[in-house]
This record gives structure tokens, sequence and C-alpha cells, in this order.
């Protein structure tokens, strides 16, 4: 990807919301759940995927401002693909710390099985990546070369 | 195709072969050429029959095929549009080209895997269909890992060819296409434009043809490509062309030559021509046992880290060494970068910053990000390692005070740091990729004579953000400009397959808001890119 700092956060956004809200919805009564908690297709289960979406969203903008800073380093000021896939091993264990020892507001703490936050957040992070990385032109024909703008 | 005693070299048929030996009617006079506006009165006057099509693109080539493209996308009718060119296909002068400097069908050209000429939206790129066609798990690899564990990837030139061909055909390009050339575009009197053709000799009842139109597009390619001063007068004064030849000539006898007798070649340049001219030298030693010595003459030796400026030690203005922020690897001679720009001026950072830059400051970043480069490649370094281990590829920097012939040989006398040395070789090959002024195009030098078009802080024509010529309008009309001619406006890049497609989506975008084609939203964008999937006619 070729970003600039406002593209970064605008698609940053929009796959969120998009892509995440729907596979959110889709996923959350197929998660697995463990000895203590079970989820399925009710109100508690999805106020714990989306608030994990959200705070996804919420600190993915502090990490795009870091994302931009480390890209500042290179010649070509891109952003290369294996980047965007890579990136959820940092993103994806701080808000899992976050959620894991309650600092999410309206989560409360060990709520969430590991295993199913794991799914949930490795299944919208892959599908963003890759439609970020192909798909998303078809749709936006100026996207790519306006920084990753979408207005 | 070439004028071996021309000073340029300039890959374009030869336009007196269209020019009737006879007089006929319908020919330009005085009165037209003097002025700067024409009437359609004038032109009738003249006895040049006039044809009405809204949009023409001058050149032919694959700016012109890219613009077409995007256009017939958004909707604008085959009738609408012309391309007025003296080639069969839009990439008839990039083959050669490519050909000649060592990049045959089979080869990879320097471009990247979603700049794909023959599909607007650049998905799927040229990687990820190869990986997928030949379920090459090597090459999808590649794509996820570049440029980190892998080179950049990039496509053959026969299949960029062939995908252009394919695309040709579905957007009905050949229908498109009227031969002839054309030297001449004057500003209407009540807007548009007259473009005059000259078409091949019987083609038509008269020698030109008029296009009126109210849009124009020029995509004319490179003005021409020069040789070095000193190996210019040596190919005059000693009538020896055989010796001494440019990259983007033809010159397989050099390489013929090479291959039964054991000689000594000078190449000149540090650029991605140079690197190919060494590997197919190298590639002859390893296949055909030829035992070609190879002497690489570098005016700057890039020694590592560097930006356009040149290596660390170099001045730049305001002094001090390359910025943290903006300096590229190098070694050996060469600067390294994937591309012929830092990738973001496609798309990124570098292309939203310059975009608001004007005059001076513009042309600081051009300098700053610019410089002669090549990419690092694997198998390039290990040919050069070895021939650096064996012996037979020397480096020498410098220039070259004068050049002397001594029987079949030549005698370079390179000024270096340490004084002239004379360095006899058996043949030069020049890749230093000198381009021509613009105004040595006879459309281009009209454009900026009658036309209203002005010249940009590094030279080339002064093209807005949208493309348009900054000038020339005309009424209604406007006439846009793409490709290597613009080079130095808000956007650089433009003389490669995206930059040339980032000049289309402007041009597009500027129709659209005119109300000559509708707007690629995303139903309308999504609808026609199955269409291109499955082949069918937008």
């Amino acid at each position: 990807m070729l970003p600039t700092l406002n593209g970064r956060i605008q698609t940053r956004i929009f796959m969120l919301v998009v892509f995440g809200g729907v596979i959110t919805f889709l996923i959350t009564p197929l998660l697995p759940g463990n000895d203590d908690v079970d989820l399925g297709f009710d109100g508690d289960s999805y106020q714990a995927t989306y608030l994990i979406l959200l705070t996804t969203l919420v600190l993915g903008i502090v990490w795009e401002l870091i994302y931009h800073g480390i890209q500042q380093f290179r010649w070509e000021k891109d952003w290369p693909t294996m980047f965007g896939l890579i990136t959820i091993v940092n993103e994806a264990a701080l808000v899992w710390l976050l959620v894991d020892i309650g600092a999410v507001p309206g989560i409360e703490e060990d709520s969430v099985p590991f295993w199913a936050f794991f799914i949930d957040f490795s299944v919208i992070w892959f599908v963003i990546w890759v439609w970020t990385n192909g798909p998303m032109r078809v749709p936006f024909i100026r996207w790519r070369f306006f920084g990753g703008r979408i207005v | 195709m070439i004028d071996p005693s021309a000073a340029s070299v300039v890959p374009t048929t030869d336009p007196s072969t269209y020019l009737p030996a006879q007089q006929i009617t319908g020919d330009l006079n005085d009165q037209l050429l003097q002025s700067d506006f024409w009437t359609d009165e004038m032109v009738a006057a003249a006895g040049i029959p006039i044809v009405d099509i809204p949009f023409v693109t001058i050149g032919g080539g694959i700016g012109s095929f890219v613009t077409l493209d995007y256009l017939r996308i958004a909707g604008v009718p085959t009738s609408q549009m012309r391309v007025l060119s003296t080639l069969d296909f839009a990439w008839q002068t990039y083959e050669y080209l490519t050909r000649v400097s060592q990049v045959p069908r089979p080869e990879r050209i320097r471009s990247d895997s979603a700049s794909r000429p023959d599909n607007i939206w650049g998905f799927p790129s040229y990687g990820f269909a190869e990986g997928v066609r030949k379920l090459d798990p090597k090459v999808l690899w590649g794509l996820f890992s570049e440029p980190i564990f892998a080179d950049y990837y990039t496509p053959k030139a026969g299949n960029v060819f062939e995908q252009l061909e394919r695309e040709a055909k579905r957007i009905g390009y050949d229908e498109r296409l009227v031969k002839g050339l054309v030297r001449i575009v004057r500003r209407r009197y009540g807007g548009g434009y007259f473009t005059i053709l000259t078409p091949p000799e019987g083609a038509s009842a008269t020698k030109r043809v008029a296009f009126r139109s109210q849009y124009v597009h020029v995509a004319v390619g490179y003005p021409g490509l020069k040789f070095l001063p000193e190996l210019q007068r040596y190919r005059t004064e000693n009538n020896d062309y055989r010796h001494i030849v440019n990259a983007y000539e033809a010159h397989e006898h050099v390489y013929e030559r090479l291959v039964q007798h054991p000689s000594t070649v000078l190449v000149r340049g540090g650029g991605i021509v140079a690197s190919r001219i060494l590997q197919r030298l190298m590639d002859d030693r390893e296949k055909f046992g030829a035992q070609t010595n190879i002497v690489h003459l570098f005016r700057t030796y890039i020694t590592g880290t560097n930006d356009g400026y040149g290596n660390e030690a170099d001045p730049r203005p305001g002094g001090g060494r390359t910025r943290v922020f903006m300096r590229r690897r190098g070694g050996n001679g060469w600067a390294y970068q994937g591309f012929n720009y830092p990738k973001s001026v496609w798309g990124g950072q570098l292309k939203a910053q310059v975009r608001q830059l004007e005059g001076e400051q513009r042309a600081e970043l051009y300098k700053r990000m610019g410089g002669t480069n090549t990419p690092w490649r694997k198998s390039w370094q290990r040919q050069m390692n070895q021939g650096r281990r064996e012996g037979w590829y020397n480096c020498v920097v410098g220039t070259v005070d004068d050049m002397q012939p001594n029987g079949e040989r030549i005698v370079n006398q390179i000024r270096t740091a340490q004084g002239v040395v004379p360095v006899e070789v058996d043949f030069v090959i020049d890749c230093t990729g000198l381009e021509a002024d613009i105004a040595e195009h006879r459309l281009l030098k009209d454009l900026l004579e009658h036309g209203g078009a002005s010249r940009n802080p590094v030279g080339r024509l002064n093209v807005d953000r949208n493309f348009e010529l900054i000038g020339t309008t005309s009424g209604t009309g406007a006439m846009y400009a793409s490709g290597a001619t613009t080079l130095g406006g808000y956007f650089p890049g433009v003389d490669t397959f995206l930059g040339l497609q980032v000049a289309a989506q402007e041009i597009y975008g500027d129709l659209a808001k005119r109300g000559f084609c509708k707007r690629l939203g995303p139903v309308r964008s999504t609808t026609q890119w199955w269409k291109w999937l499955a082949g069918s006619a937008p």
C-alpha cells in the first residue's frame, strides 16, 4: 500500500466499520465458549465482540500514527504488503491484554474466552487485509492513487 | 527505423514517407501557419476537409491507449473518439525500445505488479494473476514479502503486450485508430481545436485532414534520445556507427561480434538500461562462452546511502548529508531503487506532497528523489560479483575528454580523479539515456510557439493537476497532455504505466465534470470490472 496518514486513518475506519461490522455480526454466535462462558446469539456476546471491534478501531488510530512514523524511514514511503498482515501481532496482543484484564469499559475481566477472541480478531483482520490489497481498488477507483483516502 | 547519422534517436516511423511527392490541394498555407487561432472558413478555404470528432488523442502509444480505455469505460461512445497515430498498435514503440535495450518478450520489465495499462483498476495485479494461473507459490510468496525478503515482482514484457492486445480488442481500439502524422494543433475561433493530420500517401484525397474537436489529448512520448556530444562527434567524424552505439538503437551486431571475438566493451551509464546491457553481456559469457571484458564508466560513483544529489558527502543545497528520512541504499557505483521513482509518487505520500508544491520547491524535491538508479536484483548482483572476482568486469569513474580511433579500436581519454587515463576498447555502448528537449518534437514546438503552451520548472510541458495544458484553453474546449513530455508537474512519475493511468484518471475526472463522460462511482466501476474480467465490451 502507498498510504498517507489521512488515507491510513480513513481506510482503517472504513474497513473496520464495514467489514468488521458485518463479520462481527455473522461470526459472534459461532465463536467457541469455555467452561465458564457461553457465547451465542445474545446481547451480551454481541456487546463483547462489538466492544472489541471498537477498541481495535480507537487504538488503531494511534497505531496508524506510529506506523506512519515508521514509514518515514523508508525511502519509498510505502507500506509493504507483509506489514499490513503482521501488524496483527502487536495490535491483537494489546487488545487482548486490555480485554483480559477488564480494562475495556463494558467488558468484564475474564468474560471473553481466548479462542473466541483469537478467531474473531484473526478472521476480521485477514479479510480486511485481503480486501485492502486488491479488491478495494475495484469499487473505489481513486482510492489507490490518493493515499488510501475515501473522501 | 532510425537514421544512424541523426543526432537524436527518435523511434518513430520516418515522417517523410507520408508526404506525397507532388503538390495536391488541401494543404496548409502561410495564413494558417502564422495564425494562432483558426476559423472554420480559413481551414475550408485552404481546401482541407474537416472531420468532426469530440475527442482526439495524438500519439497512439500507451498514453493514448490508457486514456481511451478510461474514457471508454466511463461510457464515451466509440464514435466520439479517435486516435491519431503513425503506430499500428499502442505498444509498438514501447516494444521496440524494450527489445533493443535487452528486454525481449520473455524478460521482465521494471514495473510494479499492480500497474497494468490494460486494466484501470490494477486488480488482479500481474503478479497475482501469474501466481494463480501457474499455481506458483514462489510468485505469491514474492508478492507477499516484497521488497523485504524478495525482489519486487515485475511482469514479463510479453505478458504485458498480450494483455494489452486483449484489452485493445475488447474496447475496439483499432476501429478508433486513424493513421497519419500530426504536427499542428491550433485553437479554433469559437472554441475547440483543429488537429491537422497528414495521412499516409493515397489514404485520402487531400494532403491534410483537419479534425475539429472540443478536446485534444497529446501523448507523443519521449521527444527523442540524445547521444552524448563526444560520442556523436566521434560517430560523424569517423563515420563509425558500428562500434559506438546507443542502447536504444538496434545493436545486435555488437553481441554477435562479441561471441565470435574476445573483445572489450565500454558501457556508459548507471541506470536500468546499463543494468540490462550488462546482464546481456554477462549472460552471453555464461551461455555462449563469450570472452568479453567489460569496462563500466560511471560519471557519479555511488558508494553507499544517497539521494538525488549523490553520495553523503556530495554538495547539496543547505549543505550537509542526506536526510535520515530521505535516503536510499547504494553501493558499487549504483543507487538502488525498485522502480524509477520512490514508490509512493504513484499514490502515497510523495504524490500528495508534490501536488502541493510550486516552482523551486517542486524542482528541489524532484532533484532530491531523482538521480540515476537501478533495482537491486539477486541475479545481477551475482553476475557482477563474479565479474569482479574473475577480473573481467571493471569500473572507472569519470568523464570522457576525447576519443580517437586506433585501427578497429577506440581510445577513450577518461578524466578521472587521478588524471586522464587512456582506455582502449572495441565497442562503446551508451546507456546514459540523455533525453532531447521537448522542442525537438515538431508538434510540441508548435504548441509552445502557437498553441499557448508553456514550460514547467523542469523545462517540459506545463500541465495543471488535471493534466490540462496550461494556457491552451479554447472556449469550452480543453487540451490535455500526459506522459514523458509533462515531467516536472504536480505529479512525478508521469513516464510510467501507472503514471499514464494516474493522468488518465485525472483527465477522465475533468471530462466527467464537463459532462463528456459518466462518473465511475462504485456501482459503475464494479460492473465495468466484471465486464473486463469476462472480456465483454464496455
